[in-house]
């Protein structure tokens, strides 16, 4: 590798070519604030906040798009540095509602840190107020257009990661906005609910729907018999919200804090993750046995599948028909348990907590409601159970774990893993394998499927025939894959698909602040949860043997089909009427 | 007062042909130094450029020959050359006096760059404003084409070349030249980052040159001559002619083509005419992002170093003289508002800063500005000037900071009147 030297506020750095000027101050110990940058991202370079002084240039360079080059001197802490960017800082804010107190972001926005650390008092500028309304058309992702900075970190990820593109910018100069083309809301474009541009925003101008309160409601409401569950890409990402590292914090620990908030009853989603695969197990192998359409591809991702309504319909009949863990669950308590608890279904609201901004609309769809009622009431994703952890004043780090209740709270390691990408494609492959050879797997770990690469393919033998799989994460890879396979330049028998970089643990409803970097901490996290489980096959859990016996009777029986089956509907890429156009 | 007078090289044709007709344009010695050129090799074209002293005359006085050697040796399967027509400077229509009254010219020297930088393609990214512009190159492009000197096998030379005209977003920033490449490219017309430089990543990618009409213009004649004569007409270090164009206050709103040692005092009274309605009050010389001059400064040549030492630009050469009837502080006003309307709000700096120097300048206007005000619009300025993403921005402080340097006065006064 080719090396350069430099110098950067008088210390000596030897840096790889290419490397740039904030970079390679990090590797010394030198902070050089951002805006627009992100670590996952192309360079903007349009914040100028990150701007150096380099001897010899007479312009400040923006030190996210300037390489070092060979014997450079670097200064990031002259005056006029200094000055320019309490300047430019002061330049945003003034045109900024500064209401850092009751904003959603407070504390976790990179704006507001900078004005912090730049000690921003005074701004020598006169407020002015954008005026813009607010777009809560969504039921998952909530703008306040007046908090954008235009950093077009959200157009980026839209466009360039999930291929949705939503965002554009509108206007010129001082008036320069970014939203959906026609200044349309959220709720009335393609946009597929992933919540990745809530995770790229820097500041508090995209941001989930939040619902906690409503769910304070139904607490609240003697009447209410409330219960959660709980997605497994929730623990080792909620760490992160109180200063643990990913996968440091216990399960029952987070059990413990919702009895204390007041849930009646706490149970998991990984029950209905392993009650998924059977479901979904049993449909790849009768598609491939009765010559089904295949390749089958997973349906667990509400923003995949609304994706794929908008942009792919031909490939409706590939999706699997079974519902996702979070509304096979919802389905079950007010039947299932409702029935086996002897609660009138009517009393009981139903939370669910999830990675997920996508989840939001999932539960609203109108087709959701196969228990008679709304299946799941009220989705809330990490960020939102962080605040009513801290609302309630629990120490979750020193509270005493507790346990599941039962019976919708046991689970095997194949649904722990639901959280990563390739987890549920590995899951169903532990099981399809030992249903369809009558064997016992030697080894259970399919690491091909696993980890950050895009598109991850393999092939499995069960029992003679070759089974072809692929794993996408995000829209993009799956638009890549798809394509292929209109193409006719790619076949699979079976496809894992989530929307989000990484699987659900790097969900849109995530802890602000998760980079790909923390993904893989959260990814090794979970492989490590299921390592350590007693039970990994989704077959091998007992609550669901029980299910069917007491229950559900056969997989894809009747009862099933009524209750963790469902349909999809084809929509326009371009939802709004033509007259607007 | 040094006895100053027009030497027209880019103009040479002006009013002596029918500009479309091909015959006329050879019979005045056109293609000739295509074809000469097409008998030399890259960097011997490069190294004729490099004795001239050739420099942009866009606005950013750079060494044509220097930012053609960095393009011709890279070895790829497509590269591009664009002329920048996008003339948004108001008060500047010397490119459009090419376009329309020799457009053979400016595809000669396209050719010949097309040929020196191994480009096939090229684009000439016309101001919307010029739609008359854009039908003479048409037709002159077919033209060219039909007698064999533009497309396949230029004068049995094996070379290629094709044309293309490309009319301008409508914006200003659109002059920039990798917002003109964003532009070409269906995108919206917004500066890039550099690096990479166009001239390594460019259109679609590939390496691309982009230069000013009336740059590209000098060439033929550069080839025809030999670097050296080019290099003894005018300044220096910035040597040639350089076509001025004048407006405002002045007798004769017209346009001159000066060595480019001449001075501004011999532009504006020598060829302009002198002032008109009023006395001399001042110059803003470049177009709006250039500075505004006042008298003590006229004997000042108008080569591009001469008049960056001052604190002002040549840019495009638009000449603007506003004499003592007009408010000049209003003069200011309306120029930085004009910015508030051009910037592209790309980058932080520019996007707020220039509505906040308007902001400032209604205040003076309105005899409502402070001292600390104008410390505090003199310190964005400095911010603006150092930090924006492309020289919009960084220009854009220019008129308010020469009439804070050199009209402070009228400044005081108007704070003071408070
Ligand atoms: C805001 C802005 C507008 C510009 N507009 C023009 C223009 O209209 N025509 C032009 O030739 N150069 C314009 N330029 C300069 C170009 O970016 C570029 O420097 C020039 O085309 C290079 O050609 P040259 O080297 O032949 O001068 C503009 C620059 C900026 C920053
Ligand atoms: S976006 Fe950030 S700076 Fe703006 S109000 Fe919210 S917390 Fe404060
Ligand atoms: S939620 Fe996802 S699809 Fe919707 S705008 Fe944000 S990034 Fe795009
Ligand atoms: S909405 Fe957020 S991410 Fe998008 S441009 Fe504005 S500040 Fe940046
Ligand atoms: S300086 Fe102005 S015109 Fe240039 S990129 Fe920045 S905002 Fe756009
Ligand atoms: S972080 Fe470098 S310009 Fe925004």
């Amino acid at each position: 590798m080719d090396m350069v030297t430099a110098i950067i506020d008088g210390c000596g750095v030897e840096v790889a070519k290419g490397t740039t000027i904030l970079e390679a101050a990090k590797t010394v110990g030198i902070k050089i604030p951002t805006l627009c940058y992100h670590p996952d991202q192309f360079i903007k370079a349009n914040c100028r906040v990150c701007v150096v002084e380099v001897e010899g240039v007479q312009l400040l360079q923006a030190a996210c798009a300037t390489a070092v080059n060979e014997g450079m001197v670097v200064k990031t802490n002259t005056s006029a540095v200094r000055d320019a960017r309490k300047t430019i800082l002061e330049l945003i804010l003034a045109h900024h509602p500064q209401d850092c107190l009751h904003c959603i972001r407070n504390q976790k926005c990179e704006l507001q840190t900078l004005a912090s650390e730049y000690n921003i008092r005074d701004i020598r500028f006169d407020q002015v107020d954008r005026g813009l309304a607010l777009d809560l058309t969504s039921p998952s992702i909530h703008r306040d257009p007046n908090k954008c900075i235009k950093c077009g970190r959200c157009i980026e990820v839209c466009e360039r990661v999930q291929t949705v593109a939503v965002y554009s910018k509108y206007d010129r100069g001082f008036d320069v906005g970014v939203a959906p083309a026609l200044n349309l809301g959220l709720g009335d474009v393609a946009c597929i609910n992933c919540g990745q541009c809530v995770l790229a925003c820097p500041v508090g101008a995209i941001y989930e729907n939040d619902q906690h309160d409503q769910v304070w409601d139904a607490i609240n409401d003697p009447e209410k018999h409330v219960v959660c569950q709980m997605a497994p890409a929730i623990r080792v990402a909620l760490a992160e919200e109180f200063g643990l590292n990913s996968g440091e914090l216990q399960m029952g620990k987070i059990v413990a804090a919702l009895r204390q908030i007041g849930f009646d009853k706490v149970m998991h989603t990984n029950f209905t993750a392993d009650l998924t695969i059977i479901e979904e197990g049993n449909e790849l192998l009768q598609r491939i046995n009765n010559g089904g359409k295949l390749p089958m591809i997973t349906s667990c991702s509400p923003g995949w599948i609304k994706f794929c309504e908008h942009n792919f319909p031909d490939f409706l009949e590939n999706l699997s028909t079974c519902k996702s863990p979070q509304q096979m669950f919802g389905a079950l308590v007010k039947t299932y348990y409702a029935e086996k608890s002897g609660i009138d279904p009517a009393k009981i609201y139903s939370v669910s907590f999830m990675p997920c901004t996508a989840k939001k609309y999932e539960c609203a769809r109108p087709e959701m409601n196969s228990s008679g009622y709304q299946d799941v009431d009220a989705v809330l994703t990490t960020r939102e159970l962080a605040r009513m952890i801290r609302e309630s004043g629990i120490d979750i780090v020193n509270i005493a774990p507790e346990e599941f209740d039962a019976p919708m709270g046991i689970y095997t390691g194949a649904a722990v893993i639901f959280g990563a990408t390739g987890g549920v494609m590995e899951a169903a492959l532990r099981t399809v394998y030992e249903v369809a050879t009558g064997d016992t797997l030697n080894d259970i770990n399919f690491t091909a499927v696993r980890g950050m690469e895009g598109i991850k393919e393999a092939t499995v033998n069960l029992a003679g025939t070759e089974v072809k799989v692929a794993v996408a994460h995000t829209t993009g890879n799956a638009r890549k894959l798809l394509e292929a396979i209109r193409a006719g330049e790619k076949f699979y028998h079976f496809i894992e698909v989530m929307a989000c970089p990484g699987g659900c643990i790097g969900g849109g409803g995530q802890p602000i602040g998760t980079i790909n970097e923390k993904r893989q901490f959260r990814i090794d996290a979970i492989y490590e949860e299921d390592l350590g489980l007693p039970m990994r096959k989704s077959h091998e859990n007992p609550a669901i043997t029980q299910i069917y016996e007491e229950f559900l009777k056969t997989p894809l029986g009747h009862k099933s089909h009524e209750l963790l089956h469902t349909h999809y509907t084809k929509r326009s890429l371009y939802p709004f009427s033509k007259e607007q156009l | 007062m040094a006895y100053a007078k027009e030497q027209r090289l880019v103009l040479n044709n002006y009013d002596k042909i029918n500009p479309t007709s091909i015959d006329e344009y050879v019979i005045r010695g056109g293609f000739r130094a295509l074809r000469k050129a097409l008998s030399m090799s890259s960097a011997e074209i490069i190294q004729e450029l490099k004795i001239s002293g050739l420099r942009g005359r866009g606005g950013a006085g750079f060494p044509t020959w220097l930012k053609w050697s960095f393009t011709a040796p890279i070895e790829v399967d497509q590269k591009y050359i664009i002329c920048n027509a996008d003339e948004g400077e108001p008060g500047t229509y010397k490119d459009r006096l090419i376009m329309d009254k020799d457009p053979y010219l400016l595809i000669e020297a396209m050719t010949i760059a097309g040929f020196t930088l191994g480009a096939t393609k090229g684009y000439i990214y016309v101001r919307g404003e010029y739609p008359h512009s854009q039908k003479i190159l048409n037709t002159a492009i077919a033209n060219a084409k039909m007698a064999g000197m533009m497309g396949n096998n230029i004068f049995g030379s094996g070379f290629d070349f094709n044309l293309q005209v490309f009319s301008g977003a409508f914006a200003f920033v659109c002059g920039e030249e990798t917002a003109i490449i964003e532009s070409i490219e269906g995108k919206r017309g917004e500066p890039r980052i550099r690096p990479p430089y166009p001239g390594v990543v460019g259109l679609w990618g590939k390496p691309t040159v982009i230069n000013n009409v009336e740059t590209l213009a000098n060439i033929p004649a550069i080839i025809n001559n030999g670097g050296r004569w080019f290099a003894n007409i005018g300044a220096i270090k910035y040597p040639g002619t350089k076509i001025m164009t004048l407006s405002g206050d002045v007798a004769n709103k017209t346009f001159v083509e000066v060595p480019t040692d001449t001075t501004l005092y011999d532009i504006i009274y020598t060829f302009g005419g002198g002032v008109v309605g009023g006395n001399f009050q001042a110059v803003q010389v470049g177009g709006n992002s250039g500075g505004l001059l006042p008298a003590s400064l006229l004997e000042t040549a108008i080569d591009f170093d001469s008049m960056q030492a001052i604190g002002g630009s040549l840019g495009t050469g638009a000449v603007f003289v506003i004499n003592d009837r007009h408010d000049l502080l209003d003069v200011v006003k309306n120029v930085a508002h004009f910015f508030t309307e051009e910037s592209c709000g790309k980058c932080t700096p520019c996007r707020e800063g220039c509505q906040r120097l308007y902001d400032f300048m209604n205040k003076v206007c309105e005899g409502e500005a402070t001292a600390k005000d104008l410390q505090i619009a003199a310190g964005l300025a400095r911010v603006m000037n150092k930090t924006a993403l492309c020289g919009l921005g960084q220009a854009a402080p220019t008129p308010v900071q020469t009439a804070i340097k050199f009209f402070g006065k009228k400044f005081e006064e108007r704070i003071n009147a408070k």
